[in-house]
């Protein structure tokens, strides 16, 4: 055994946040709900809010988030996050309270308690995946299904004429008054994962500061009921999902302003 | 331009490819082998020590399996490597 020297040390540059639990998580290969978690996570020990948030879990392919964050956690039922949120906040003002939700969770069934929770201005945060899709159930049609797209009670592809346009939930949330913070960002390659997680950042600075409802939509990836690669899942994003879901801010509270996103 | 290393974490990793796709030098790949779970595991294949420690694998991990590290010249610190 010999010993050699070497005039070089090195730095860590990344390594997996404190937040993430230390569990192997059941999503599929290259689902972006995993990325998702990693960038809340993230933001969540960088602001120093570990200790201090509440996770509001929901009914899809996240509902075991609440084992995957490391952060005191509560499950809703199916499309009711943002009505426990409520409760849950203005029992603990001082704690963050943070919903995380599919499609079909926030979009379909609980369309009316994401509304009505932006409408009174609740002090939350509300992580949203559209994957246009439902995933846990096999890939079904949801609301923000693309015109044409081919889903499992959609074999011929999504019929506007039939079932209405996709859901354009960042821009609705974004015309409501109560909602201090509304935009829309994508996880399809690494400089636009890099902008998602300032939005997070941002959204929860809003909480922070009392300013009213935030959320980020996230373009995500359902690898497994695309039938697709995860990296053809992400093509797909960018090239299908970015064009009917223009990325961009919906809503910035003027508090935010210097938070704007820059570029697409 | 700067150097670096990333560390895999093998039993986490799904196989999923896309820090293969996100590596600008291109020194990422697939193990032959399997983990535990049955998923072939990304492995850092660098014989020329082309990473720079750009962290951009780690960013589009979706299983935070990727520790990066980035060197730091310094002339006066001596580390011992054990061979
Ligand atoms: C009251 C009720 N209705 C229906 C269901 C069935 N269900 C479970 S998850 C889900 C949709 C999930 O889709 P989404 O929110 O987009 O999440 P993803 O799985 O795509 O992440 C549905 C309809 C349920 N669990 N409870
Ligand atoms: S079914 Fe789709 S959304 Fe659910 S874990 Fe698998 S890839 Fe992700
Ligand atoms: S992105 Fe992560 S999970 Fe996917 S192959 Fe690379 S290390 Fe493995
Ligand atoms: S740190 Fe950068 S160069 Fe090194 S393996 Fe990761 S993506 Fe490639």
């Amino acid at each position: 055994m010999a010993t050699l020297t070497a005039d070089i040390t090195e730095k860590l540059v990344y390594q997996r946040p404190d937040a993430l639990a230390d569990l192997y998580t059941h999503y599929c290969p290259g689902c972006t709900h995993g990325t998702a978690h990693r960038l809340v996570a993230e933001v969540l020990s960088e602001l120093g809010m570990q200790e201090d948030a509440v996770l509001v879990a929901s009914v899809g392919c996240s509902v075991f988030s609440y084992k995957y964050f490391d952060v005191d956690a509560a499950e809703a039922a199916h499309g009711r996050a943002c009505a426990m949120a409520t409760g849950v906040k203005r029992v603990n003002p001082d704690k963050i309270v943070f919903t995380y939700q599919g499609d079909g969770d926030l979009a379909s069934i609980g369309l009316a308690e994401t509304m009505h929770a932006a409408i009174r201005g609740e002090n939350i945060t509300v992580i949203f995946l559209n994957n246009a899709i439902y995933g846990m159930t096999g890939g079904q049609m949801a609301p923000t299904t693309l015109p044409g797209q081919h889903t499992t009670s959609s074999p011929f592809g999504r019929d506007i004429k039939l079932t209405g346009n996709p859901i354009h939930i960042a821009e609705i949330l974004g015309s409501i008054p109560g909602t201090a913070y509304s935009v829309r960002r994508s996880m399809h390659d690494a400089r636009h994962v890099i902008q998602a997680k300032k939005a997070i950042q941002t959204a929860f600075e809003a909480q922070q500061k009392g300013l009213g409802f935030s959320v980020v939509e996230l373009l995500s990836s359902c690898p497994t009921n695309w039938k697709m690669t995860p990296n053809e899942a992400l093509s797909w994003v960018r090239d299908n999902m970015v064009p009917t879901y223009p990325l961009g801010d919906y809503k910035v509270h003027e508090e935010l302003q210097s938070k704007r996103g820059r570029g697409r | 331009m700067a150097t670096g290393r990333i560390v895999i974490d093998v039993e986490r990793c799904k196989g999923c490819e896309l820090c293969l796709e996100a590596c600008p030098q291109d020194v990422i790949s697939l193990a032959d082998t399997f983990n535990a779970k049955g998923y072939r595991p990304a492995l850092l294949a660098d014989p020329n020590h082309a990473c720079t420690g750009c962290a951009l694998c780690a960013v589009v991990c979706p299983d935070a399996c990727i520790t990066v590290f980035r060197d730091v010249p310094t002339p006066k610190a001596q580390v011992a490597l054990e061979v």
